[in-house]
């Protein structure tokens, strides 16, 4: 297998919070009734995750799982593997009207780390990024500047996801409100 | 700014996560349909100074279309609601009864 070709071939920017694209991660959309049963018990057999709840994020091992709406997830898993998933969810979820894609390619994966990351996406992102109201566990779909984007957090910061097509955009964008000398220090 | 509840991700976002799409409740009318029924289709709006109805979309968001109540002249927000209504929700019209006495938008009350 050739080496994926990622949309911001790696970039970097040290501010006072670090902005840098993530290694290639899988990302497949899956479509369905979230409230169907069966829906449920194939995500957990496949991502050994349980569904998550509204605006959730789950995390064990490879894979992960993020609520995008009531018939949408996003599962993340290893680069590699993305096909063998949609192709086990396919083959699992049968019958059930569902749709599983392979989009990791069509998305960028940026992340935002340093004692600060919540002040910098606060910036761009109409969301309360306080502790007290946006937390681990969690993910938001929201506007970044001009364009859509997902979010949750790390142990160290944020992960961020968008279309490819707008990459550079938000990476620009991110790496714009962290320059040193910028910081509010108003979101504690 | 609006801040505008989307009934299915549950998010309390302002105004710029959402995307405004006209009227609420419009009934179509196509072939067959006379022409006065088909310009009052696509023409003819109401432009109230108060209690208004809306449809919306999460755009930067979970992406589903909705329901809104709100007030042209205040940008107080009732409530939102389903995109699979027909109507305004009884329990939604009452609080806005409970808020503007009176209030009248097209066949609702
Ligand atoms: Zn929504």
């Amino acid at each position: 297998m050739s080496d994926p070709a990622t949309p911001l071939n790696g970039a970097h920017y040290a501010g006072y919070v670090t902005i840098a694209e993530a290694a290639p991660r899988g990302m497949i959309t899956l479509r369905g009734d979230l409230g169907d049963k069966g829906f449920a018990k194939v995500v957990k057999a496949v991502t050994g995750l349980a569904l998550p709840g509204q605006r959730e994020f789950a995390a064990k091992g490879d894979f992960a799982v993020a609520w995008m709406s009531p018939d949408e997830l996003l599962v993340l898993c290893t680069y590699d593997r993305a096909n063998a998933v949609v192709a086990d969810l396919t083959a699992q979820l049968g019958d059930l009207h569902s749709l599983a894609v392979n989009v990791s390619d069509a998305r960028a994966l940026i992340e935002i780390t340093g004692d600060d990351a919540r002040e910098v996406l606060a910036k761009l992102a109409p969301v309360d990024l306080s502790p007290g109201a946006f937390g681990p566990g969690q993910i938001r779909r929201s506007r970044l500047a001009q364009v859509p984007a997902a979010f949750w957090m790390t142990d160290t910061g944020f992960q961020l996801v968008c279309f490819r097509s707008v990459a550079d955009y938000v990476f620009e964008a991110l790496s714009t409100v962290a320059q040193p000398g910028s910081r509010v220090g108003a979101l504690v | 700014m609006l801040i505008l509840r989307c009934p299915y991700c549950g998010v309390s976002g302002e105004e710029t996560e959402f995307h405004a799409g006209g009227e609420a409740h419009l009934k179509r009318f196509g072939p067959g349909s006379s022409d006065a029924e088909f310009e009052a289709y696509l023409f003819q709006r109401e432009n109230p100074k108060g209690v208004h109805f809306e449809r919306w979309r999460h755009v930067n968001g979970c992406g589903k279309w909705f329901h809104a109540a709100r007030c042209t002249a205040t940008l107080e927000v009732f409530g939102t609601y389903p995109a699979q209504s027909t109507e305004p929700p009884a329990d939604l019209r009452k609080a806005i009864s409970a808020k503007r006495p009176g209030w009248k938008w097209r066949e609702f009350s």
